[in-house]
């Protein structure tokens, strides 16, 4: 492999990628469907030990 | 090690193989201090030698006396009382030691003794640093890590005997570290000073905590993983990653207390920044805001603010972070363009910092009454106000511009300080606070009127401190840049250390106010442990029965 290709991956794996990544967790965070499941897990150092 | 649980009452797995380990060890240091030519590395051989024996026969004394058992359906707890001791113990000596270098700086002909070179600030100066983020930090976040995994995944610590393996193998690379620098062996890369054979001694700790965290996770009962433990177990991969990184060297050899780094001129810059500041992003910030996602609820007792905001502010905070050490290398040898880099992931780390600050804050609304009636509380939201201020200013200092003032200046210092003394310190405190009373099972802590004073000394400590530094960092940073009308430099060096001289002075009184206010919590903590609770304040508890007077030592223990 060499210089070229390795940076040009690494470049586009710093950018492209980890962005999409990013955006993929906020999606995550925000789906109306996952709102009970964080809802309970908000309260999970509440319980009782 | 890890090995599997047998059912309650079982001997605590990996004990025997530990002996074992812990014999070869002893005959391998002694080996290694009867042929080293090194007498510092000699020194360090016997000090491995000495706490592999005591191990070694603490261990075989207690499995044939019958001790080492464990019951699975019990959470472990001694090896967080012992981590919460720890970290009182090096806190205590990390702050004195800064009080020392403090006054060195200030009066430096009387706290200068040129026949003891050991004392000399530039071996007290690493010793402070690795005390108090390291030995007082590092101690704190092991142990509420300890608690908090279990507790949240409702599942007993993985790996029988190694949480204690990691306890005392930690405390070892402390005292390694610690003697180490007054010795002369370091490395001179900043927060990585320790030598090559205490780096590979910490990775081998510090695989084990790993691999007792995630065995933890693993058998957890809860199926979702609190947002706490992603804070914590990015804390600890992202320092052993660092700390293999950073630490690779090649020693002059296996008998030498030296080594020389595998990297050379600018790379070497670069890797101890990626290094030093991911420290700061994921020793001092993640592990801590771990400690903010579970402390600050449940004192609260009121869930985070916002769950969805706490996954957004640990991904943000994963995916910039990592970026923004070249800030450390404004002006160098270092392309341009990754300074800019650097600086760019700085300044996008505001809004990480400031979200999870807003989480951590607006968890209180509807209760900041407690801000009044709870000290302990008010310690936890101190915290995350100077957390709020360090990450605003930090950003700030970061631009090249600013970077041009304040690098090399004071300034450095109290940006430093204002992170460590209000956020790390603070938050550290306040979860010891209310760990106390639910490890050793009493009721209250011993005093909550000298939670108050611990609160108000020290805040007027960090408060002196910094300002303090603002104040002589700007002042010595406008010194250095200013020139003549013929264009000479307009100040000597020396004359910029002399204009410091009354701020140094504050900033040890602040150093010293702070230190003050932690030994009144070692107070209160050893009272609380013994199951006193303060004469004027008995009647203020009204659910203990006969509670008329003090509180016979050690019958508290409400069970």
């Amino acid at each position: 492999m060499t210089y070229e290709t390795l940076s040009k991956i690494v470049q586009q794996g710093g950018t492209v990628y980890f962005s999409l990544l990013f955006l993929m967790v906020c999606v995550y965070a925000f789906w109306p469907r996952n709102k009970e499941t964080f809802d309970r897990a908000a309260r999970l150092p509440l319980d009782e030990d | 090690m890890a090995a599997i649980d047998g059912p309650k009452g079982t001997p605590t797995s990996g004990a025997g193989l530990l002996a074992g380990l812990l014999g070869i060890g002893v005959f391998l240091t002694i080996f290694m201090a009867s042929r080293t030519p090194d007498p510092r590395f000699m020194v360090h051989a016997y000090i491995f030698m000495a706490a592999f024996t005591v191990a070694l026969a603490v261990l075989v004394i207690g499995i044939s006396a019958g001790r080492f058992v464990q019951s699975d359906d019990k959470y472990e707890d001694g090896v967080i009382r012992a981590g919460v001791i720890a970290s009182l113990f090096w806190g205590v000596v990390g702050m004195l030691v800064g009080v020392v270098i403090a006054s060195q700086l200030s009066w430096p002909n009387l706290f200068y003794f040129p026949e003891f070179g050991w004392l000399n600030f530039g071996r007290l100066r690493p010793l402070h640093t690795s005390a108090v983020i390291f030995a007082f930090g590092g101690n704190v976040l092991i142990a509420t890590s300890f608690y908090v995994v279990q507790r949240t995944c409702k599942a007993r610590l993985a790996g029988g005997i190694a949480p204690w393996v990691v306890f005392w193998g930690y405390q070892l690379f402390i005292v390694l570290a610690a003697t180490g620098y007054l010795m002369g062996v370091t490395q001179s890369r900043e927060y990585a000073e320790p030598e090559w054979y205490v780096d590979i001694w910490l990775t081998v700790v510090w695989v084990t905590y790993l691999l007792v965290f995630l065995g933890t996770i693993w058998k957890r009962k809860e199926p979702h993983i609190y947002v706490a433990n992603w804070f914590y177990l990015a804390f600890i991969v992202t320092v052993a990653m660092l700390h293999i990184v950073n630490n690779l060297a090649v020693p002059v050899s296996p008998l030498s207390s030296r080594s020389y780094s595998l990297f050379s001129g600018v790379q070497d810059a670069l890797v101890q920044w990626w290094y030093g500041h991911n420290a700061v992003g994921f020793f001092l910030t993640a592990g801590f805001l771990a400690i903010m996602y579970y402390f600050i609820p449940k004192r609260a007792e009121r869930p985070v603010y916002s769950y969805r905001l706490s996954i957004v502010h640990f991904w943000a905070l994963i995916f910039i972070y990592i970026w923004a050490g070249p800030h450390h290398l404004h002006y160098t040898a270092l392309p341009q363009w990754a300074q800019t880099l650097g600086m760019t992931f700085s300044i996008m780390l505001w809004m990480p910092s400031w979200g999870g600050m807003i989480n951590g804050l607006m968890t209180l609304s509807g209760a900041w009454d407690k801000l009044r009636t709870d000290a302990v509380m008010r310690m936890l939201i101190a915290s995350l106000a100077f957390y709020g201020m360090s990450t605003f200013e930090g950003p700030v200092m970061s631009v090249r511009a600013v970077n041009a003032l304040s690098h090399y200046t004071d300034w450095t210092i109290g940006h430093v300080h204002s992170g460590a003394l209000g956020w790390v310190g603070f938050v550290s405190f306040g979860a010891i606070y209310c760990l106390v009373p639910w490890l050793w099972k009493r009721p209250r802590l011993y005093s909550d009127r000298l939670v108050e004073w611990h609160f108000w000394i020290s805040t007027t400590g960090i408060l002196l401190y910094i300002a303090a530094m603002w104040v002589s960092g700007i002042m010595e940073g406008l010194m250095w840049r200013e020139y003549t009308s013929e264009g000479f430099l307009a100040y000597s060096f020396v004359q910029t250390v002399e204009a410091k001289h009354v701020a140094n002075m504050i900033r040890a009184l602040g150093g010293l106010l702070y230190l003050s206010g932690t030994l009144i919590m070692v107070y209160n903590v050893w009272r609380t442990i013994r199951g006193d609770v303060a004469a004027l304040e008995t009647n203020a508890i009204l659910v203990q029965p006969a509670a008329s007077g003090p509180v016979p030592t050690g019958t508290v223990a409400a069970e």
